[in-house]
């Protein structure tokens, strides 16, 4: 072997560290590029957990003051993105609590349902089940779907499933084990490929199946 | 390899994170049991759709202003020093 790695190779800091530190030596505009890299990210979590965009929209505000505010514990071993999702679903899940005053709202409400059971309906889809409706209906279908999950499993199915997080990077986005994000993963999964069915499973328009 | 044993290595299945051994039981699974194979390529395809559905994507209207709000909010933080919000 004539070529020897660059020491550290693998451990390049990842970029939004510069954009940190430049940040923390006071140029605002670098937070600015922060801003933009993840407001659409953050935008989505936060809808898909308070289900309302003006509560998306402050939450997308509240999360990046925040985090600007709080630079200064922001610790460079872990991905700025995963410390700013974290600050995120706790500002969602705050405006959920707000709303339901009577009730707290946490990622530990619904685990009530620990059981490994098979999914009650098994029906095979239509080949391109999306197909069959257009895009606003899809969406609406998507939307309705979503939204009928616990809070818990819909913030670990957004975060893994649709953000594209690591099952790792999720648990310490929502300050939960591994093996605890896994299993509301499954369930929520299910869940969804359950509810879907009703929609996908038989080629016909969504009226009446809702 | 059960249906119930299925379902429990169905996640680490579809993020492709199962040993060899498991997946070829599982797969093995999957070639006789219809109803497996049916919670697996739904499921497989459920993530699918989310992730490519564009399921509240932020208006870039609403955006120019969201970020507007929010540097302005961080420039009048730097001038007030490097307090916590």
């Amino acid at each position: 072997m004539s070529t020897i790695q660059p020491i550290g190779a693998e451990l390049e800091p990842h970029p939004d560290v510069a954009l940190v530190n430049r940040v923390r030596a006071g140029d605002v505009s670098a937070y600015d590029e922060l801003v933009r890299k993840y407001d659409r990210k953050v935008f989505r979590i936060a809808q898909h957990i308070t289900q309302n965009r003006e509560d998306a929209e402050d939450v997308v505000q509240e999360a990046f003051l925040k985090a600007y505010g709080n630079l200064n514990q922001f610790q460079e071993q872990s991905k700025f993105y995963t410390w700013l999702v974290r600050i995120a679903v706790n500002e969602a899940l705050m405006k959920l609590r707000r709303r339901r005053p009577e009730r707290m709202v946490s990622l530990d409400e619904d685990i009530k349902t620990e059981d490994d059971s098979l999914p009650r309906e098994i029906a095979d889809w239509s080949p391109n089940p999306e197909q069959q409706y257009t895009q606003a209906e899809l969406r609406e279908i998507l939307s309705k779907t979503i939204q009928g999950l616990p809070p818990g499993f819909r913030t670990v199915f957004v975060l893994r499933d649709v953000e594209g997080l690591s099952t790792e990077e999720t648990a310490s986005a929502l300050e939960l084990s591994v093996p605890a994000v896994k299993s509301r993963l499954l369930r929520a999964r299910l869940q969804l490929r359950d509810r879907l069915g009703r929609f996908f499973q038989k080629r016909e328009s969504g009226d009446g199946t809702k | 390899m059960k249906c119930s044993e299925f379902l429990h290595e169905l996640t680490n299945y579809l993020d492709g994170v199962l040993d060899e051994k498991t997946k070829v039981e599982l797969e093995n699974h999957l070639s006789w049991c219809h109803n497996c194979y049916v919670v697996c390529d739904t499921t497989k395809k459920t993530i699918e759709i989310y992730r490519d559905s564009q399921l509240y994507e932020l208006p870039e209207d609403l955006r120019g202003r969201l970020r507007s709000a929010i540097m302005a909010k961080c420039q009048q933080q730097k001038k007030r020093g490097p307090q916590s919000v």
